[in-house]
């Protein structure tokens, strides 16, 4: 451990430089940097307990998601099982005016902010193209494209910045998007206008099936300096010690210090998605090891040490994270599929005639179907009537609402 | 009424909408203290400070990056690509973020952003620094793609832009920057024509020829050299070219019965295909002759000494009047031999 949490002169920085405030046994180790940011939370035995509830009901979620998929109600589900800590602990740093811009698999941040569970799961079940509105939740619409939101949350915070305002911008990334052009780009925009932006990397060891060793041959908080922004390497299976580094990042974009990159180093404990096999590249041994630097397990431990969590508490957090499983799959399975004609719908933003005839068209199309014919569907197209769809436009036409586009 | 240059009309646009709007600003690399390579955007960062008119890194998806984020806080950010054949670099951040941020989120987020973006050939430059590469954006769902011909559009299409709601492509011709024209700064925007119509500039009667951005221009010289030879031609500026105002050209090609697209572009799956195809579905009866497209050919766009051959000329858009009209060396039946001709 390094006495100083932030340090952006690499070269005095090892690998073994990672900052933990509890270990794998739950014990915890003091350091006068890392407890001025756990001040309250030491103060305040429900702060502390919350922080272990929220870990434990977003486990739940997760394999509640998982097995929605494996029974078919969901395409697909990125689990985010062994990242508990990293996204409890930096989701539960922000302030509510603060500004999340994520990657898929940040369930657990997504939890903090508010985001009822059901939302989480609407992309997932193919039903929509986000779960959520950013603005009711302060949190952009998970991105797919690897790295692309790292820049929208450094444009954000550029703009953070011209209001004269104190919120800032986070964006959530992983160890793979470290190679992308856009995360380096986004570093040197960030840095350039010192713009009030945290980026928070989970370095789970894998994308997919890359480990990160392709991705770097250098401990990732070491990019760091080279763009001149503060880094810090931390325990991203520690809650306390995450928790503790974001709210100092969070305080240095606050007060005009500029932006900050965190590596938390974590471990996917499970597949990339619920598509992936994991067994075909990665040795059971490694998942053992990390086993054991379990982030909720060693919680429980440190907890239990300080006589916080009893015996009822625990009963009291597991019936809250089985409620909160019933709820999502319950909200999950009640999801009706929208409606075809809403393919069309917010294109644009200003009304747009040849979208407008071109829906008008479809419905028309549709409107063939009416007498109990089966409607279109991706799995039959064969079986489809062919209500002249090969029509081109309407000939010397051009009404709108004539098909012709 | 002022007389005025398309580069500066672009700027007194900028400058007019950077005035009505403190959320407006304009990025790009060297709009600041250089004012742009083409001094579109010089004065601005002197009169409107270096927070609104932002000198960027070399970065163009970084450019349309931070845009998205500005415009997710409330901006309306003018990105300025400083050349065409630099935009595909930041090909992600607009066809796979910007074009599909306002559907995607259910109509929650509005990204209200203008790229422009110096768009053609012909002025000898370097490569990457003559592409015409409208046909990909016009192809995404969610953008408008816009170009202008003259000082007036530049000055008013422009401030639309940036008035509009959803993202904007909006292509320059750069050579013609220097074309100068009347400009009515004082102008309505509300009154003035909609950035997405299409705006007949010649009328005539025996050719519809349909085109945009600089060979507008050229369009217009080839009206009146037709017109020497006893041929009338209809010149059509498109202006927008997502959405496309078929109606307008069609109502041009009914009454020709001819028509000519023209465009600096490569002929495949180039602007004037679709509006071939699409005039042919609303007019084929009215047809007395093939769609013909001039456009650059199917090849890398060459080196200076060559580009002549690459960028349509008079001749070439009065060759193509030939054909349709089954003149000169062509088939007298109006349908153009296709397979080996010159395009």
């Amino acid at each position: 451990m390094t006495p100083s949490t932030v340090d952006s002169r690499a070269e005095t920085r090892t690998t073994q430089d990672v900052v933990q405030v509890l270990d794998e046994t739950g014990e915890r180790h003091g350091s006068a940097e890392q407890d001025r940011w756990l001040e309250g939370l030491d103060a305040d035995p429900a702060l502390a307990l919350r922080l272990y509830e929220d870990m434990v009901v977003v486990r739940r979620i997760d394999a509640e998601a998982t097995a929605l998929q494996r029974q078919g109600e969901l395409a697909l589900w990125p689990p985010l099982l062994g990242q508990e800590a990293a996204q409890i602990g930096s989701g539960r740093a922000l302030r509510t005016d603060d500004f999340v811009f994520s990657s898929y698999r940040e369930h657990a941040v997504a939890y903090t902010r508010g985001v009822a569970l059901v939302d989480l799961v609407r992309v997932w079940r193919g039903v929509t193209a986000s779960g959520w509105d950013p603005y009711a939740v302060n949190m952009a619409t998970p991105q797919v494209i690897i790295g692309a939101q790292t820049l929208h949350a450094t444009g954000y915070a550029m703009g953070v910045q011209n209001d004269g305002a104190d919120s800032v911008a986070v964006a959530y990334l992983g160890d793979g998007a470290m190679s992308q052009g856009d995360v380096n780009e986004a570093f040197v925009f960030a840095a350039t206008y010192a713009a009030p932006v945290v980026f928070l990397c989970q370095n789970n060891q894998w994308a997919i099936s890359e480990p990160v060793t392709l991705q770097s041959t250098v401990p990732l908080v070491d990019r760091a300096a080279g763009f001149g922004l503060p880094g810090v390497r931390v325990d991203g299976n520690d809650v306390l010690a995450v928790l503790a580094v974001t709210r100092e990042a969070l305080d240095r974009a606050r007060t005009g210090g500029g932006p900050t990159f965190i590596e938390a180093v974590t471990y996917r404990m499970g597949p990339h998605t619920t598509a992936d096999d994991p067994t075909r590249y990665r040795d059971p041994a490694e998942l053992e090891t990390w086993a054991g630097r379990d982030p909720i397990a060693r919680y429980r431990t440190y907890l239990t040490g300080l006589g916080l969590l009893t015996e009822a508490e625990e009963a009291r957090v597991q019936g809250v994270a089985d409620q909160a499983a019933a709820e999502l799959r319950a909200g999950c399975i009640a999801l009706e599929d929208p409606s075809a004609l809403t393919i069309f719908d917010h294109v644009y933003a200003e009304p747009h005639a040849a979208l407008a005839a071109e829906r008008a068209a479809y419905a028309q199309y549709l409107e063939g179907f009416a007498d109990g014919d089966e409607a279109p569907g991706v799995d039959a197209p064969g079986e489809v009537a062919e209500p002249g769809t090969d029509e081109p436009g309407t000939g010397s036409t051009d009404a709108p609402t004539g098909g012709a586009r | 009424m002022t007389t005025l240059t398309l580069a500066k009309a672009l700027n007194a646009g900028l400058r007019r909408s950077l005035a009505n709007d403190d959320k407006v600003v304009v990025m790009g690399e060297d709009v600041g203290r250089l004012g742009g390579v083409y001094r579109v955007t010089d004065g601005l960062q002197k009169e409107f400070g270096p927070r609104r008119v932002l000198d960027t890194p070399l970065a163009e998806s970084g450019i349309l990056g931070t845009a998205v984020g500005l415009a997710y806080r409330g901006y309306r950010p003018v990105c300025e690509i400083q050349f065409d054949g630099f935009v595909y670099v930041a090909f992600d951040q607009i066809v796979s973020q910007l074009a599909k941020m306002h559907a995607r989120t259910g109509g929650a987020v509005r990204l209200p952003i203008t790229i422009r973006i110096p768009v053609g050939g012909g002025l000898g430059a370097a490569e990457h620094h003559s592409e015409s590469p409208e046909a990909y954006f016009a192809h995404t769902a969610g953008l408008r793609v816009v170009t202008v011909s003259d000082p007036q559009d530049a000055y008013t299409v422009l401030q639309q832009a940036i008035a509009c709601d959803d993202p904007v492509v909006f292509f320059e011709p750069k050579r013609r920057y220097h074309l100068k024209g009347e400009v009515n700064e004082a102008a309505d925007l509300r009154s003035a024509p909609p950035m997405d119509a299409a705006r007949v500039v010649v009328p005539g009667t025996d050719v519809t020829l349909v085109t945009f951005g600089s060979l507008v221009t050229t369009a217009r010289d080839a009206a009146v050299a037709a017109a020497d030879e006893g041929v009338s031609i209809e010149v059509v500026d498109l202006r927008s070219l997502s959405p496309i105002d078929h109606a307008t050209v069609a109502a041009s090609v009914r009454k020709t019965g001819r028509l000519v697209v023209a465009h600096e572009a490569p002929h495949q799956a180039g602007l004037g295909a679709e509006v071939a195809a699409a005039a042919t579905e609303r007019c084929f009866e009215h047809l007395e002759a093939a769609p013909f497209r001039v456009t650059g050919h199917d090849v890398p766009y060459p080196p200076a000494k060559l580009e002549q051959h690459q960028v349509p000329d008079l001749d070439r858009l009065l060759d193509g009047v030939d054909r349709v009209l089954g003149r000169g060396a062509y088939d007298e039946s109006g349908s153009p031999a296709f397979e080996g001709a010159a395009r």
